[in-house]
């Protein structure tokens, strides 16, 4: 069985998102991007496959410019064996479905039966692509899963459900898992296997060595388009009660009622 | 053929959810600004009755399999195409998420998820969307000719129509040859209250609780005395004192509540990313520097060991 992991770098969680002049992107000049939080439980979920001998390999799939090769580097030091990185001007400007098509070609060529992608990009939070790949591969699903096994061609899956329930869902191999906080602990690549994950390759692809047709993805094609960006309006000044913790208890408590009228 | 509105209702006992009320009471009002009629859809049999008195005229009642993906993407697809929707709505649930996209890609059909607010502007919806977990909005259009969009609870207010009894038109759309995922079991959350991203209430508690005991001697009761849902930040997750599924942040659980209640949690602006539009904010810390303060609608500069009993106290007193 072949494992893909779908791998995309984000801006760190730490960053003040700025917008830039025209309101149509962000400022990424001083940008500092970090591996998708997400995506690291799907890197080290199939790392622990390949350790139980069920994943015979696991290949890393990055849609992105070749900035994005040191976060596709840390994932093979984590126990990757190589990776396919997605690039081309056509691709630029693509909306989740375009992206999912990219990617979904891309898995199809390599034969992959298993894959693990993050439940969401915390740039975008969109949380679409996994599923449409899976549709596009007419492949099975499960989504936010925390819990993981595989057996033979049959996978068993904890899925987030309504209410903050989960729901242990079974079924057959090929299939699309988003992998949610909870699912394993990712583990720090070691130096040596950081100074080995410098000579696995790492193949460049564009729309023509995919088979895609350029006017089905990037821009021209995209259903969804985000055409104006703002920062969330300024909260208006709080206030500070002071007192004993008596006093600040039961004024707060007014307050909510009587002042914000949310109890 | 005139312009519909499909809203997509989930049900819980044969009831509809709070969120799919709040959905036909925003859908009302596109309808409206759209000079489209509104219906409704449910899996299974469907309440007419009170879908009617929020807006819906028609609601189409659904034979399908919503404990699964395939058959929530079969269903809502029979229901659009039954009812010729340009415009489909639903509520941003973990079953809409696992199930939209997939449809989205089946039906070729742009797809917005998560959308905090969606207006009519010149004859088009436009759909506004937290990105960068709400660190930056995004003015969203889509361009295929039917539209799907997901909403986050508690975005709109509930408002009743009093209309009358929605038409019921009975679908039943093919059985999709379809994958394979079966549900197995039901793992019940350990508390029994409101999920976090459906919570109208929430009591947060970060690092300085210090254990998972203290944790749960202090945060838990005095959300139970507000009939508020503990929530916890990263901090306090990583350090074990709470669960992962109650991890409110940028990578936890984006929440919406009207009432927020941070226990000593700092506001790094991860966690700050994740609540920032709870409508108000209540933050307990010794630290008069902490940044939760300059997003707080009320501060309380104290330790909270002190301040949370007492107002438990004052919570059971003012909801008996």
């Amino acid at each position: 069985m072949k494992v893909g992991v779908c791998l995309k770098q984000v801006p760190a969680t730490d960053t003040r998102i700025r917008i830039n002049g025209a309101g149509t992107g962000i400022e990424t000049g001083d940008v500092k991007f970090e591996t998708n939080p997400y995506d690291e439980y799907a890197v080290e979920a199939a790392t622990q496959l390949k350790e139980q001998k069920k994943a015979t390999e696991v290949v890393i799939f990055t849609l992105g410019e070749a900035g994005a090769e040191s976060r596709i580097r840390d994932a093979l030091a984590r126990g990757a064996d190589r990776a396919v990185r997605l690039d081309d001007p056509a691709f630029a400007g693509s909306d989740s479905l375009g992206k999912a098509r990219i990617l979904a070609a891309a898995l199809k060529a390599e034969d992959i039966s298993l894959v693990l992608c993050g439940r969401q990009a915390v740039d975008t939070d969109s949380s679409s692509v996994p599923a449409m790949i899976a549709e596009l591969l007419g492949f099975a699903q499960a989504s936010w899963v925390d819990k993981l096994s595989v057996d033979g061609g049959n996978f068993s899956a904890n899925r987030a459900a309504g209410s903050g329930a989960r729901e242990v869902v079974t079924g057959a191999l090929p299939a699309v898992v988003s992998c949610d906080k909870g699912l394993n602990t990712p583990r720090y690549a070691s130096l040596p296997n950081i100074m080995a994950a410098k000579k696995k390759p790492i193949v460049v692809k564009n729309a023509a060595a995919l088979g895609i047709d350029p006017a089905s993805v990037g821009a021209g094609a995209a259903l969804v388009v985000e055409t104006r960006l703002t920062l969330p309006p300024g909260r208006p000044a709080g206030r500070i009660l002071q007192g004993d913790a008596a006093t600040v208890a039961a004024e707060l408590v007014s307050l909510l009622r009587n002042e914000a009228k949310v109890i | 053929m005139s312009k519909n509105i499909l809203v997509f209702c989930e049900t819980e006992a044969g009831a509809p959810r709070k969120s799919a009320l709040e959905l036909l009471s925003k859908g009302r009002e596109l309808a409206a600004a759209l000079g489209a009629s509104l219906s409704a859809m449910v899996i299974g049999a469907a309440d007419a009755t009170t879908l009617g008195s929020y807006g819906a005229t028609t609601v189409y009642a659904v034979s399908g399999d919503a404990s699964s993906t395939e058959g929530v993407v079969t269903a809502v697809q029979g229901a659009v195409s039954a009812s010729g929707a340009t415009v489909v709505l639903a509520s941003a649930s973990a079953l809409a998420r696992d199930a939209f996209p997939r449809l989205s890609a089946r039906i070729g059909a742009g797809l917005v998820v998560e959308c905090t607010d969606l207006r009519v502007d010149g004859g088009r919806v436009v759909a506004r969307r937290p990105i960068y977990a709400g660190k930056a909005l995004a003015d969203v259009e889509v361009r295929s000719a039917i539209a799907l969009y997901t909403t986050r609870p508690n975005s709109f207010p509930l408002s009743a129509s009093g209309g009358a009894a929605a038409a019921v038109v009975a679908v039943s759309p093919a059985a999709s040859a379809g994958t394979t995922v079966k549900l197995v079991e039901v793992l019940a959350p350990a508390g029994a209250t409101v999920d976090l991203t459906e919570a109208e209430r929430i009591v947060s508690g970060g690092r300085s609780l210090k254990s998972k005991e203290q944790f749960d001697a202090v945060v838990r009761p005095l959300a139970a005395s507000a009939r508020a849902t503990p929530g916890a930040s990263r901090a306090a997750v990583d350090a074990g004192y709470a669960g992962h599924g109650d991890q409110v942040g940028q990578t936890g659980k984006v929440v919406n509540p009207t009432l927020y209640i941070a226990l000593g949690i700092s506001g790094a602006i991860q966690h700050l990313a994740g609540m920032r539009t709870s409508r108000v904010i209540v933050a307990v810390n010794k630290d008069p520097e902490a940044p939760i303060f300059q997003h707080a609608s009320y501060g309380i500069v104290a330790d909270l060991f002190e301040v949370a009993p007492a107002l438990q106290k004052e919570f059971q007193k003012a909801l008996l």
